[in-house]
Formats: C-alpha cells, structure tokens, sequence
C-alpha cells in the first residue's frame, strides 16, 4: 500500500514513517509539512492511505479531507480526542490514533487497513484491483432488465428473501434476484458488515444496538450470536 | 520529584535501530528549541491562542520523551491558554527546562 504522511511536526512524521517501515506492504512515497503540499502531491499522484494529522497550520486535517473528491483511506494521528466523533462520519476514516502512538496501538490500525482492502485484495491478489476497488463507489442491479445504478452509501441493508435480496435503500427497497453471498463480494468490508445469516448492513448507518439487534432507520436487524463479537470489534466504543 | 525524559518509547518503536534513534535525536534536537523559542515569543507578544497552538505541538514531544505528568499539565495549559489564563506557565516552562537539558546533552 502507498502511504503518505501529512503532519507539522518532524518528529511526528519520522516515528509515523518508522512504523511503516517496518510493515513488509506498506511504503511511505511522501511526506508533506501541512495539507496543501499534500493536496497538491494527491492532484497527481494516487494512493492507497493518508496518514493524517488534524491540527496544522493553512488547512487542518478536517478541512483537507472535506476537499478530497475521492479521497483514500484516512488514518488520523492526533494529540487529541476532540474530533474522533467528526472523523467517523466519513466512510473512507478507517482508524484515529492518539499519540504517542504505540506499536501496539499502530499494529491495529494496520489490521484495519488490510481489512477495509480486503474485498479487492481477495479479487485477484494485486494491487492494481486494490486501487480499482477502492473507487467503486455504486453498484448496479439488474432489475426488468434495466441496469440500475446504486450509490454504496445510500444503502442502509440487505436482506435475503429466499431467491431474492432486497436491498433497502435512503429512498426505496430495491428486489433483485441474487443471493447475499454474491452481493457480499461486491461490497467494500469498510462499509458493510454481515452481522446475520439473512442481512447485510451499512455499518455507518447504525444509530443504536442493544443487546442483539441493531437499530437501521426504522429497521431492526437481529444480530447472530457468532457475529456479535465482529460487530463489537467494530465498533469505536468508549 | 520531578520527571526525567527517557528515550524508552522511541526505543520501543525503533526495536533497536540505532539509525532511527540517531535521526530522532537530530530531527527533535532542531524542531524543540524552535518550538520552545516560537512559544516564548508568542506569549511575550500576548498571542495566547497561537502559544496554545505550539504547546500543542511540544506535549507531543513530552509524551515522547516518557513525561506522563507533563503531558498532562501540557493538555491543561494548552485549553488554559485557549481562554485566556497561563496559570500553569511556571508548571509547564519548568518541563520545557529540562526537556531542553536533556536535549543538549544528547548531543
């Protein structure tokens, strides 16, 4: 994975880059002082991850990623927790570290990105799927014939009704004649998440869970006992 | 009693590569002195938000070097400074001492 680092600080940017040097997959390809000198290296280069820290001088990390039109995997480095909440609201925030960062902490992250890669890697095992994965960002189901286009981040979960899946959607409930399996495939694991043998659901729409199911709008989706653990693991509990 | 900085994280992430501490050592030798000196001017010219901005960046360094304490008082000084008060400045001046004492003799 092409990483870059974006941080003020020197010291910082020389213990991120550390820590990625000792990853066999990861590869630091630059490193930026403050967010427009990255902007710019981001205008002509592609990447799989940003390392990012919040607090610079001329652009914060916040405003940086509100610029990117498709942006890559962001890992947040920051001194402090303040924003954590604000950076999830983003699919593409894969993980927040506090510094110091630790090995261990950083070992985690590591394991977050390889998982929010993991569809595309899967797919064919190179890296040039990885990047090609990481674009996609609808899904077209075939409906009477009619190829229709669905925003992967419009879609709140996926049901299993026999022969059928019913993809429910912000707007509508789309059926198509598939299995979850096949939809499964397709899907990116940084924003969907198989908590039961019969749904699928867009981990970023969950308002609430208790005990074994979740709260998706005004859908209630029962969680498997093998899947809670996952879903828990997931989860940026405090 | 006071806190002594160590290098322990540092040799944590390296696992022993003497080359990155030797960078560390150099790279954190330049940027602290000129961090310490921006937070004393600015809080000399009253900038308090700005100073508090650059503490920002030094409790990083204090983390770094082991100061759990410090880094604490570092994270009141900093919202301190946000509203207006430096009345951890002796507290936190103190550490910057001795970060830079032990700096220099690492040279």
């Amino acid at each position: 994975m092409k990483c870059i680092i974006v941080d003020d600080e020197a010291t910082a940017r020389a213990i991120m880059e550390e820590l990625c040097g000792n990853l066999p997959d990861f590869e630091v390809v630059a490193q930026f002082p403050n967010a427009l000198e990255a902007l710019k290296y981001l205008n002509q280069n592609e990447i799989d991850v940003i390392f990012l820290d919040i607090h610079m001088p001329l652009l914060t990390g916040i405003d940086f990623i509100r610029t990117l039109k498709n942006p890559p995997k962001v890992v947040f480095t920051t001194s402090d927790k303040e924003f954590a909440i604000e950076a999830f609201e983003y699919d593409f925030i894969v993980d927040y570290l506090i510094k110091p960062i630790t090995h261990h902490r950083f070992q985690k992250t590591i394991g977050k990105l390889k998982s929010a890669f993991a569809p595309a890697l899967a797919g064919t095992g190179d890296r040039a799927h990885t990047l090609e994965g990481r674009k996609e960002e609808d899904l077209y189901i075939n409906i009477d014939r009619r190829l229709i286009k669905l925003k992967l981040g419009d879609i709140l979960l996926i049901e299993a009704k026999g022969d059928y899946i019913e993809i429910k959607t912000v707007q509508t409930t789309h059926r198509v004649h598939s299995t979850l399996k096949k939809i499964k495939e397709k899907l990116p694991e940084s924003l969907f998440m198989q908590i039961h043998r019969s749904y699928i659901i867009n981990f970023t729409k969950i308002i609430d869970i208790q005990d074994n199911s979740v709260l998706i709008e005004r859908n209630v989706i029962p969680i498997s006992r093998s899947q809670r653990p996952n879903l828990m693991q997931r989860l940026n509990l405090l | 009693m006071a806190e002594i900085p160590n290098l322990d994280y540092i040799k944590e992430i390296s696992g022993g590569n003497e080359e990155f501490e030797k960078k560390f050592l150099s790279i954190i030798q330049v940027e602290f002195p000129k961090e310490k000196e921006d937070y004393c001017n600015l809080l000399e010219g009253g900038q308090l938000e700005e100073s508090a901005k650059v503490v920002h960046k030094i409790k990083h360094k204090f983390g770094i070097l082991g100061l759990n304490n410090a880094y604490k008082i570092a994270i009141k000084y900093e919202e301190d400074l946000k509203i207006g008060s430096t009345a951890l400045k002796e507290d936190f001046e103190s550490v910057l001492d001795t970060v830079q004492e032990f700096i220099v003799k690492m040279e």
